[in-house]
């Protein structure tokens, strides 16, 4: 009834190919990006920003970068944690090596450093498929961790191998309350998503595709499986690059190897197959399922005790966290192996015929 | 069908709720000290982070069973961060808003984290043994509190000890000393003056790191089979140091010749090992395992016989838990001490407690009052001296028990405060920050 295209009439082929054909979705989506910019920033107080926003921004980045490897190429990576790594440590340097380099410069350049990273680590994808290149893109994971941790230039000789980075600012606009530090953040995601979507409905995106649902058939119709592969390596990669670029200079501000083990590399791929592979909200749900649940859990948990009457420990909660979580993902996995981006599908196809299902 | 649908609803909507229930953070209660405490009961570290978690929490139960702070009884939430970085600091965003008095992570990870973030919210950060060592310098770095002892401590003493062993400094020429390190900041942080002293004295030192979380050695003493240093120096922390004695066991190297550092000396590294073990030396943060002091049987009259105790009671006394203990009373006293400026029987804010803990002055006989007698020594802090005092003893495991040496060593004054300025003034310099003057000081 409220949800149906009917007297939406497109008489342009430019109406007819716009990212939201439903009026309704539209005014959704903008709703809620007005509502982030708008009401967010006045609602929310520093815990949230600083714990819960900030970190789910920047990792539903890095899940847009890998969702479009993975999800749309069919190339799986492990090597996640790793372009991060590239372009936290590449923004870093060029920040400090270079004088005067604007912040976003620094930023776009780390992410560009770990685009081409992504590129010679995609060599491999275009004679190794499916597990075995998850495998060869665990190497690029080992080797940055053992690069950042070893070579002394890359952290600017910090005696702990830790470094840092403070006094974020863009054009005079001095990033420190972490109302601005989302802002920041917001800006980048929303101006990647927009890219994101763009690409996958054109040509480039429709050749990764092509290549995901098969790729001999992608060769015989003229995709040049080498170009494909590697676009979709060095794209994925520049986003994951942007995003660790992020991560260590808003999120964290001093950060360590550890920070991208390959722990963060699970994780993201974890963010992609529960959020919905192929989808570019399904990087978002997945990163809110897998950034905001464990912190919910860890939470929610010792209130619930208080409430029923009786003391959890914190060990207690923390193991019961991992279960709760765990069960989780294998329960959404079984219900809806398409990913939680799949449910929200299913609820407008249902909304649309809504309330005459019949 | 329908339970499905059912059971997706509820599971989407427990999803949902969260935003809703993570933000009913801070219940201030204004009558108590809250005291924040970060724990890992979980995870990798968690044998060697729950002795310290409970010496912690039983500490600050006993100030309550003793009346408190001058009246103010505290108050304290822990919260687990299972010694990851970024829930560390979201532990950290989620206490500091119920008005939190200090933080300790026992993390140098996320010590460096929060080393940024401390002087935007004024909570002073105690990291009792642990964290940067250049943040001895408290006219740079306001609000850390390395006090007892830092890891420049750790490793100046630890040569210190191997040349009383060998006879002197300058037998110390032509030797190998090799450091076996945890691969992340804590295990990094005495590399500088252990170069330092390498040049000083001629010895070679060689730099061997074990990745996280450290059961993968074989490496590591493979290469020190090969190459016979004279001395290993072992910077572990967890079941890293169980496995390197081990380790040292099956290449033969002697566990005589290994000292470890006071992260690497406690219960839990060695009971594995047992006789394995014996004679295997480890650095002290002033205190060993202190079953016969005062403050102990203090703690299981008051505390445990009562049934609060919050670990197993054969605990109580233990290295690590002793260690959780005295960094929670240094910083009890720090609030004690900010009464005596801001008012007895207030609760002290994060502000007030760092003028506390600038100016603690614990002489023996205070010590001795409070139970503390045997275990620790005088500590006195200053303005331009957050740690307090550097005393290491050196404790050797016996095959059952830890023993500590008679002597009492202190880190060379004129080597440290020269390395601590250079690196304090480097870190001023990066982050453009002013170092107080003696006179701002005195405010």
């Amino acid at each position: 009834m409220l949800y149906r295209e009917n007297g939406q009439f497109k008489t342009t082929y430019a109406a007819d190919q716009q990212i939201f054909t439903i009026a309704q979705d539209k005014w959704f989506v903008l709703g809620v990006v007005a509502f982030a910019f708008l009401a967010v920033p006045m609602l929310a107080d520093e815990y949230m920003f600083r714990a819960i926003l900030i970190p789910f921004l920047i990792l539903s980045l890095a899940a847009l970068g890998v969702n479009l490897l993975v999800g749309y190429c069919g190339q799986i990576t492990l090597g996640a944690g790793a372009f991060m790594a590239v372009g936290a440590y590449a923004a870093y340097n060029f920040l400090i090596r270079i004088d005067g380099m604007p912040l976003i410069g620094a930023l776009l350049l780390g992410g560009l450093t770990s685009a081409g990273m992504g590129i010679l680590f995609g060599i491999p994808s275009l004679r190794v498929r499916g597990l075995y290149l998850a495998v060869a893109t665990l190497a690029a994971q080992f080797f940055c961790d053992w690069a950042f941790l070893r070579i002394k230039w890359f952290t600017n000789d910090s005696s702990s191998g830790s470094v840092s980075v403070s006094d974020l600012s863009v054009f005079g606009w001095v990033i420190d309350a972490p109302a601005e530090k989302y802002l920041f953040c917001l800006g980048f995601i929303v101006a990647f998503a927009v890219i994101a979507k763009n690409m996958t409905r054109a040509t480039i995106g429709r050749q990764w595709m092509a290549i995901r649902d098969m790729d001999v058939a992608a060769e015989v119709i003229g995709i040049r499986p080498m170009y494909a592969k590697l676009s979709a390596f060095a794209v994925s990669s520049f986003f994951v690059g942007v995003a660790g670029a992020l991560w260590g200079f808003v999120h964290l501000g001093s950060w360590e190897p550890a920070a991208f083990s390959v722990d963060r590399s699970f994780q993201l791929l974890f963010m992609v197959i529960i959020g919905g592979l192929g989808s570019i909200l399904g990087s978002f749900v997945g990163a809110a399922f897998i950034v905001i649940l464990p912190i919910f859990l860890n939470q929610f948990l010792p209130a619930l005790g208080n409430l029923l009457g009786f003391h959890i420990s914190t060990a207690a909660v923390s193991h019961a966290e991992l279960i709760i979580f765990g069960s989780l993902i294998v329960f959404f996995l079984i219900v809806e192996p398409h990913g939680l981006a799949r449910l929200w599908a299913i609820a407008k196809e249902k909304l649309r015929l809504w309330p005459f299902p019949h | 069908m329908k339970f499905r649908a059912l059971a997706l609803a509820a599971a989407v909507s427990a999803v949902g709720l969260t935003s809703a229930t993570v933000s009913t953070a801070a219940f201030a209660q204004a009558k108590e000290q809250f005291f924040p405490v970060l724990v890992y009961r979980t995870g990798a570290y968690a044998a060697n982070g729950n002795p310290w978690a409970n010496g912690y929490v039983d500490y600050l139960k006993l100030v309550n069973a003793k009346g408190g702070v001058n009246g103010v009884k505290i108050s304290f939430e822990e919260c687990e961060f299972g010694y990851a970085t970024d829930r560390g600091v979201e532990c950290y965003e989620r206490l500091k808003g119920k008005g939190a008095t200090v933080f300790q992570p026992l993390s140098t990870g996320v010590t460096f984290a929060l080393t940024d973030k401390a002087p935007v919210d004024k909570i002073p950060l105690v990291t009792a043994g642990y964290g940067r060592s250049e943040s001895q310098d408290g006219s740079v770095f306001n609000w850390n509190f390395p006090l007892l002892g830092t890891y420049w401590v750790g490793a100046d003493v630890a040569i210190q000890h191997i040349a009383k062993q060998a006879g002197g400094l300058d037998k110390l020429k032509g030797k190998k000393i090799a450091l076996v390190y945890h691969d992340s900041p804590f295990g990094k942080e005495p590399i500088p003056l252990l170069q330092e002293r390498a040049k000083m004295h001629g010895f070679e030192l060689m730099l061997l790191p074990v990745a996280h979380p450290g059961v993968e050695q074989k490496a590591t003493w493979l290469q020190i089979r090969q190459a016979r240093p004279d001395n290993v120096l072992l910077w572990g922390w967890g079941v890293m140091n169980s496995t390197a004695l081990k380790e040292a066991q099956a290449t033969g190297f002697a566990r005589e010749k290994m000292l470890g550092i006071w992260w690497a000396g406690a219960e839990p590294d060695v009971k594995d090992v047992g006789a394995g073990a014996k004679g295997y030396a480890a650095l002290t943060l002033q205190h060993s395992a202190e079953p016969n002091s005062k403050v102990v049987k203090d703690m299981l009259e008051m505390v445990h016989a009562k049934g609060q105790g919050t670990g197993p009671k054969e605990e109580v006394g233990s290295v690590l838990y002793m260690r959780g203990l005295i960094s929670s009373m240094v910083a009890v006293e720090g609030v004690r001490k900010a009464q005596e400026r801001y008012g007895k029987g207030k609760v002290m804010t994060g502000e007030q407690t760092r003028w506390g803990l600038e100016n603690i002055n614990l002489d023996q006989k205070t010590l001795d009052g409070m139970g503390f007698a045997g275990v620790m020594r005088p500590v006195q802090t200053s303005c331009l001296d957050h740690m307090g005092s550097s005393w290491v003893r050196i404790q050797t495991w016996d095959g059952t028990k830890w023993t500590p040496g008679a002597d009492w060593y202190q880190a060379d004054e004129k080597l440290l405060r020269g390395m601590v300025l250079n690196a304090s003034r480097k870190y001023a310099e990066e982050k453009k920050i002013t170092p107080r003057t003696p006179e701002q000081c005195k405010q």
